[in-house]
């Protein structure tokens, strides 16, 4: 089982780095990341605040639309493709089992978005570092930030990869790849903006709306982050994060309640194709 | 005579109402190399799909050295290689066999080996996107031979080949049968595998036809021999009212005959030889014997 699982990591680790996958999210995220800390650092003198800090605060935001992103775009294929191309019928015809296949591959593509995710934030953090300092709330809020990014990347790749075994075609894989992230990343956001102006204060403000915010994987992040922090001024749907009904802890259950679910729903789906 | 290696008895598979595959029976022997001809969409990719477990049948059974599809002993003793294949361009051949070696749990240093006889040794470290198409398909053999098999589903393995990549590629797949594997290979039509399978099993709309030596398919088709003749200007009138046949024009003439009657038919014509400009003998070709048996059992259907 553990060698299976072991050989099909190695294949599709070693695809996630030959197909320049790793490197360009690396890159990608890594000018994000330094453009915000050196433009925050600009504020953050004048503020007298602390840049690691402030930089998390604006990086968890921007992380929100880029991490899901590259893990969907990581991961729409994997099956979908294979099985277009015949590769998966002949990986299927060994003594694999299908849930091997499934957690195999969700292991190489989540280390694949891990490894780029923790690379950039770490050569940001220690390019910052040196020239600004951090305190110890600093590098805490920073360090929270590298894990539950690599842990929003982990539940956007089980997404992708369920879509990809859902749909067995390249192109429908790909559509719904990119209507999931519009719905959880974009359209979510809006719907619930539109909810609370409507509503105003009530019970559905204080009752209803923070369970609704840490529902969807991509706001319970950015909860998450904005929710630990205490010195940076954060406005709209994310100073909910001033007003929580339960712990920031509970906005990474809610993180880890959705890979557990979209992991198991994979599988079951992956049992059903027909290679 | 042991048990068959694979062995379907009645075998049907079906999607919706539309029959896929018909009451299909067949056995494999080990050693032995069957070959399965029918057109595309004859069912020769749902009948190898079957026997790796990967549709479940309506009716009927298979067994594969007497273990069911799917399980782990049928999934260890079969080796396969499906129509279209395209291994993952940058990984390199050598790469490939590891992945499925490991899958199989085979040891990695019997890669060189199967490398060695595909004769893919020199690009064993050549991403898989430089290779050629013969060369690809040799990679797909290769890890088709991972693990000593014991049956080897090869579905149209030889198609867009050149002919000497398809020469080579038999030999390999004689090699195999000669170590006691079981061969279920598919084809278009009998040109292509001509005398390198043992049986030969041919499928059209998912129902078998005929199965048997190459010579018992020519025996059972009884196809006639054609003999064209070419008589000079104005003679062919006379030929036809004496010995039979249509007339194509003016000086041509066609007679079907038995192929035990051929050579009386002939000295019949070697005493018109004055009138006579030339001969030319047909025997039924592979690929008539192959429409022979194919559509013949259309015509029984539209009855």
């Amino acid at each position: 089982m553990t060698a299976r699982i072991a050989t099909i990591f190695i294949q599709e680790f070693s695809l996630a780095r030959r197909n320049l996958w790793v490197l360009l999210a690396t890159i990608v995220l890594a000018l994000f990341a330094l453009a915000l800390a050196f433009f925050g650092a600009g504020q953050g003198v004048a503020l007298d605040a602390d840049i690691l800090t402030l930089t998390s605060a604006s990086l968890a935001t921007l992380s929100v639309y880029l991490i899901p992103l590259i893990a969907l775009l990581m991961s729409y294929d994997s099956f979908a493709g294979e099985i277009e191309r015949g590769a998966l019928a002949l990986t299927l015809a060994t003594p694999v089992r299908r849930w091997e296949v499934f957690v195999a591959k969700f292991l190489a593509q989540g280390a694949a978005v891990g490894v780029s995710i923790m690379l950039a934030y770490a050569i940001t953090g220690f390019a910052v570092l040196p020239l600004y300092g951090a305190g110890p709330e600093g590098i805490a809020a920073w360090l929270r930030l590298i894990a539950s990014s690599v842990l929003l990347g982990a539940v956007f790749v089980a997404v992708g990869l369920a879509l990809s075994a859902l749909s067995s075609r390249t192109a429908r894989a790909a559509a719904l790849a990119i209507g999931t992230w519009l719905v959880l990343v974009v359209l979510y956001d809006l719907a619930l903006l539109g909810a609370i102006m409507a509503s105003g204060e009530g019970t559905f403000a204080s009752h209803v709306f923070p369970w609704l915010v840490i529902a969807n994987p991509a706001d319970a992040f950015r909860l998450y982050n904005l929710a630990s922090l205490d010195s940076v001024p954060v406005a709209g749907i994310d100073g909910l994060a001033r007003t929580l009904p339960f712990p920031p802890g509970a906005a990474i259950g809610a993180l880890a309640l959705w890979l557990v679910t979209t992991v198991s729903l994979g599988i079951a789906r992956t049992k059903r194709i027909v290679p | 005579m042991t048990d068959p290696i694979l062995d379907i008895r009645n075998l049907s598979v079906s999607f919706g109402k539309l029959y896929a595959l018909d009451d299909i029976s067949l056995t494999v022997a080990a050693g032995e190399r069957l070959a399965l001809i029918g057109h595309n969409g004859a069912g020769k990719s749902t009948l190898f799909k079957a026997v790796l477990g990967f549709l479940t049948p309506e009716t009927g059974s298979v067994s594969i050295a007497g273990h069911p599809p799917g399980t782990d002993a049928a999934r260890i003793a079969i080796t396969y290689l499906p129509e279209v294949v395209a291994f993952p361009r940058s990984l390199t051949g050598r790469e490939v066999l590891a992945y499925f070696s490991g899958l199989r749990s085979a040891t990695r240093t019997g890669i060189f080996d199967l490398l060695d006889r595909v004769g893919l040794t020199e690009a064993a470290d050549r991403p898989v996107g430089t290779y050629s198409k013969g060369m690809r398909q040799r990679l797909g053999l290769a890890q088709a031979l991972i693990g000593a098999p014991r049956l080897l589903l090869l579905d149209e393995p030889t198609s867009g080949l050149d002919p000497v990549s398809r020469h080579d590629f038999y030999e390999v797949i004689a090699e195999a049968a000669a170590r006691g594997a079981a061969v279920l290979l598919s084809s278009h039509g009998l040109e292509e595998i001509q005398s390198r399978t043992d049986r030969v099993a041919i499928l059209s709309r998912g129902a078998l036809r005929a199965v048997g030596t190459m010579e018992d398919l020519a025996r059972q088709a009884a196809l006639p021999t054609t003999i064209r003749v070419t008589a000079l200007q104005g003679e062919a009138d006379r030929l036809q009212s004496e010995l039979g046949g249509r007339r194509i024009n003016g000086c041509r003439l066609e007679i079907d005959c038995t192929p035990e009657a051929k050579l009386a038919l002939l000295a019949r014509l070697g005493a018109h030889r004055d009138v006579l400009e030339d001969i030319d003998v047909t025997a039924p070709g592979l690929d008539d014997i192959y429409r022979h048996h194919s559509r013949s059992s259309d015509m029984e259907e539209r009855t």
